[in-house]
């Protein structure tokens, strides 16, 4: 399960609010930034991000773009105020930085820039190796998409937050990734 | 292909601890950028684990161990100070190694700076009063109180140093009861105790009696 971190719902003091007047409570209530010490949000979210990103960018440059993750994170985090959905705005901080690094790789990429660490740990070391070298080919935002779907198990429309798109483009990268991920590991 | 498959790349390869060391490495990082506002650590003293805060400015927090006070005091840091609050052995190390000579009888007085934003109102006055109280003599609430101007507020000071965020150093524990009784401590009366045995007070009447 995820841990979910929120701060107060946005919401417009009552006198903006738009159509019916309704019971307003007697007291307004001032909304301040709430969000919890970083450490904490870090915590929460650590495992969270560094496993979208282990697939997302590959183990070679996962270290590198979570602490990028994080520290962009940190920059903004002061500004952070209500409405907003932590675990879900650093999983979108994440997933543009995944997106930036293939972009800024691809500029001056070698196709053997990312070789898989052969890792003794896995139970089929051989298969993963393959399915590393199917993910890396794989077009950025497929790449992406794809984590948050099989990795993460975000539903299509979370997917589309995270990624800024609408849902279909987010069920479409998400499908057309698989896809070429099932016909290159067959 | 599973989709299986993918959550095993995910996790393959030491993830958990591999995780945790790349959230090891922010606290430097940050501070490289400008953005470690907090920086928070532990240590060990003979009155138990100790957490402290340290900012810009100084130290802003002193918590003990198995405190419920030191989330209430990190959430009043967030809100008060800044939430870019991250856990830095190398920027705590100053103050740290401060305590540990005061602990081991080497230091009497704290001379690096304190940050006092978690301290507001009357506060203020009381603990500016309790700071002046040296090492190894003590002082009444009934004595704070008439210092501030407020001879009959002893109970307004008791709460004052009940919500003191820099025990020890604002030596709190050195304010007992008009009759020599200890009466009470945020940490609890056995580090009050063991406070002022470290620092070889002489009590009026016996010590932690009635």
């Amino acid at each position: 399960m995820e841990p979910t971190l929120r701060a107060f719902p946005a919401q417009a003091p009552p006198c903006l609010r738009r159509g019916r007047p309704r019971a307003a409570p007697a007291i307004a209530v001032v909304v301040t930034s709430t969000v919890p010490p970083f450490q904490d949000f870090l915590e929460a979210n650590r495992a969270t991000v560094y496993r979208f990103l282990m697939v997302a960018v590959g183990p070679n440059d996962v270290d590198d773009c979570f602490q990028d993750t994080f520290l962009s994170a940190l920059r903004a985090y002061p500004r952070v105020t209500g409405g907003e959905h932590l675990d879900r705005w650093i999983l979108r901080i994440a997933s543009r930085k995944a997106i930036d690094h293939h972009r800024a790789g691809a500029r001056h990429a070698l196709p053997t820039a990312d070789p898989p660490e052969r890792a003794a740990t896995s139970e089929d070391p051989t298969r993963d190796d393959d399915l590393w070298d199917a993910v890396r080919v794989l077009p950025p935002r497929q790449r992406v998409a794809v984590v948050h779907r099989h990795v993460l198990d975000r539903p299509y429309a979370e997917i589309a937050d995270l990624m800024g798109t609408s849902e279909e483009t987010a069920r479409a990268n998400v499908h057309q990734g698989t896809k070429k991920l099932r016909e290159m590991m067959r | 292909m599973k989709t299986n498959d993918l959550k095993r790349l995910a996790r393959r390869g030491g993830f958990e601890e591999r995780s945790r060391a790349a959230a090891a490495g922010l606290p430097d990082l940050a501070a490289a950028d400008g953005l470690l506002d907090v920086a928070v650590g532990t240590m060990s003293s003979p009155v138990g684990e100790l957490f402290v805060a340290v900012t810009g400015r100084g130290l802003a927090a002193i918590a003990f161990e198995g405190d419920r006070y030191r989330d209430l005091v990190l959430g009043r840091i967030a809100q008060l100070i800044s939430p870019r609050i991250l856990p830095s052995p190398r920027a705590t190390d100053a103050w740290r190694r401060e305590l540990d000579e005061y602990f081991a009888a080497e230091r009497t007085r704290f001379e690096l700076p304190v940050d006092r934003r978690l301290i507001h109102g009357i506060a203020s006055d009381v603990l500016k009063q309790t700071s002046k109280i040296p090492f190894g003599e003590v002082s009444t609430y009934g004595a704070i109180a008439k210092k501030i101007g407020h001879p009959s507020a002893a109970r307004a000071v008791g709460r004052a140093l009940g919500a003191n965020p820099i025990p020890i150093v604002i030596p709190c524990h050195r304010v007992i009861g008009a009759s020599g009784a200890l009466t009470g401590y945020a940490g609890g009366l056995d580090r009050k105790v063991r406070l002022l045995e470290l620092e070889g007070s002489v009590l009026p009447g016996s010590l932690g009696g009635a």
